[in-house]
């Protein structure tokens, strides 16, 4: 499996001394589902910033052996623009590069009949649920198509039959776009679900301290969220969080 | 409360006020120079339709005049402060030294330069003056606050600044437009009605003149029939501009939700 990307070295420390994380020696293969565990506060999210080059960092490279793939970002908010239906909200990558009217109007129409919003396309975010301008954010990544997505805890702000419905639809999104995705979120459940691979991070500044490896979660049948299997999974990735913590609640 | 109540009581509570004058005004026989009743007051305005008018219309073709260059002139400044941080530093202290002037101060020194010839440009200056900050400062603020991740966001899809502003920071930016429309359309009228009162006999067209003219020859009823007019003109301006307001944000914006009560 070749590195899509590959980060050595890798901190990040703010211009008031705050270091956020690192450094960090991290390799994500092509088609992996990376998720990124740890306190509030460990540098996830900057992490995550500085992979999408929002953020340069202080010291070490991020680096992509294969070239930079197409990178789409999804934040914890839906972050929709709140004057624009849907389907221009999915469309804004493409139009920002300049995609013609007519391909760009399919091809946000597509992300969002996959993500379940036919139908929506005219709504304004405000005539949306949150789940559903959750739908639309993830439907503007797709829209611009990405060979890599990243995630800063995406559904944190969502109910948990919302948030279950939105892990099993990324998980089938990932597996049929072979997708790689690199995910932040602070639920020991999300990350053992979703994800072929959890790292933990310790309290800031964030250094990995587990790399767990699991199994194909496509493989996994449903009611696997009530499976012993499961469960321990859980136990191992809450156990490696606790001991970085130090706490043994 | 239902939509015809909300018309109704402030036109009884009116109309109550107006009856009450009229039979103050006529039972202690106030003379007509300190109090005119109502019925003399349309009396007025029926005798002075023409010259009301053709007044109204002098000062009302000024304010709008000096409310679209206010509007043209304060976005621009503050699309050029949006992307020069150097401009801002450098401009905003004196835009507001120009705003917290006092206008009527100011309006002497402005019709001097004017030499009282080019009555109509040292009027809309003067307009322009007052009705501008509240444009330049309420579209910075707008352009401003565009949301942290959507720019991220815009940025990692290689956005340039042109587009970021265009289609992220303007939208941002248009309910505080509005907002300070509504502001300077009323302002305006004031600039121009201030700036007549300055230029006294030198502007003798306008509606802040008509004012001035028929308080001297203790016309009062005359006077309250323009001043009935200008309130009913600044009036109009407001709804024309909430108006506006509303039919642009109604879709999308938090202030135009319907309100649950």
């Amino acid at each position: 499996m070749t590195a899509l990307v590959a980060l050595s070295g890798v901190s990040k420390s703010f211009d008031n001394g705050v270091e956020a994380f690192g450094p960090v020696d991290l390799q994500i293969g092509s088609g992996e589902f990376v998720s990124l565990v740890g306190p509030s506060g460990c540098g996830k999210s900057t992490m995550l910033r500085v992979v999408a080059d929002l953020l340069a960092p202080s010291a070490g490279t991020v680096g992509f052996p294969d070239g930079r793939p197409e990178i789409a970002f999804v934040f914890q908010e839906p972050t929709l623009m709140p004057w624009a239906r849907a389907l221009e909200n999915a469309r804004l990558p493409l139009d920002l590069n300049s995609v013609p009217r007519a391909e760009a109007d399919a091809r946000a129409e597509a992300a969002l009949a996959r993500f379940g919003l036919k139908g929506f396309e005219r709504a304004f975010p405000r005539e949306l649920s949150g789940g559903m301008k959750m739908r639309v954010s993830i439907a503007r990544a797709l829209a611009a198509r990405p060979k890599l997505l990243l995630m800063d805890e995406p559904f944190a702000a969502l109910d948990e039959f919302t948030r279950e419905a939105l892990n099993d639809d990324l998980l089938s999104l990932w597996h049929e776009d072979e997708l790689t995705v690199l995910f932040v979120t602070h639920s020991v459940f999300e990350s053992s679900y979703l994800s072929t691979r959890v790292i933990v991070m310790t309290p800031r500044p964030g250094k990995i301290t587990a790399d767990i490896a699991l199994s194909q979660p496509t493989a996994r049948g449903p009611h696997y969220r009530l499976s012993p299997e499961f469960g321990d999974i859980a136990r191992r990735v809450s156990s490696a969080l606790q001991q970085t913590t130090g706490s043994t609640a | 409360m239902n939509a015809s109540l909300r018309y109704a009581v402030p036109l009884l509570l009116g109309i109550a006020v107006l009856c009450s004058w009229e039979f103050a005004v006529r039972h202690y026989n106030v003379p007509v120079f300190v109090l005119p009743a109502p019925s003399a007051i349309w009396q007025a305005f029926v005798e002075n339709f023409g010259t009301l008018m053709s007044a109204l219309w002098v000062t009302f073709r000024i304010v709008v005049i000096a409310f679209v260059v206010a509007l043209a002139s304060g976005v621009a400044l503050a699309v050029l402060f949006s992307q020069s941080r150097i401009f801002e530093l450098a401009l905003y202290p004196y835009a507001v030294a120009l705003q917290v002037t006092p206008v009527i101060s100011i309006a002497p020194l402005i019709m001097i330069w004017f030499h009282y010839e080019n009555i109509d440009l040292a009027l809309l200056l003067l307009a322009w003056m007052v009705a501008f900050f509240p444009i330049l400062s309420n579209t910075t603020l707008g352009l401003h606050s565009a949301d942290r991740n959507l720019i991220e966001l815009f940025k990692l899809y290689g956005a340039s600044r042109w587009q970021i502003l265009w289609r992220l920071q303007m939208p941002t930016a248009l309910p505080f437009v509005l907002g300070a429309m509504k502001i300077s359309g009323g302002l305006a009228l004031i600039g121009v009605i201030v700036a007549e009162f300055a230029a006294g006999s030198g502007s003798d067209t306008g509606i802040g003149w008509t004012i001035t003219e028929a308080g001297n020859r203790l016309h009062i009823a005359t006077m309250f029939a323009a001043l009935g007019l200008l309130s009913f003109v600044g009036i109009s301006i407001f709804f024309a501009l909430s108006g506006l307001e509303y039919a642009l944000l109604r879709r999308w914006h938090e202030s135009a939700l319907k309100k649950v009560q």
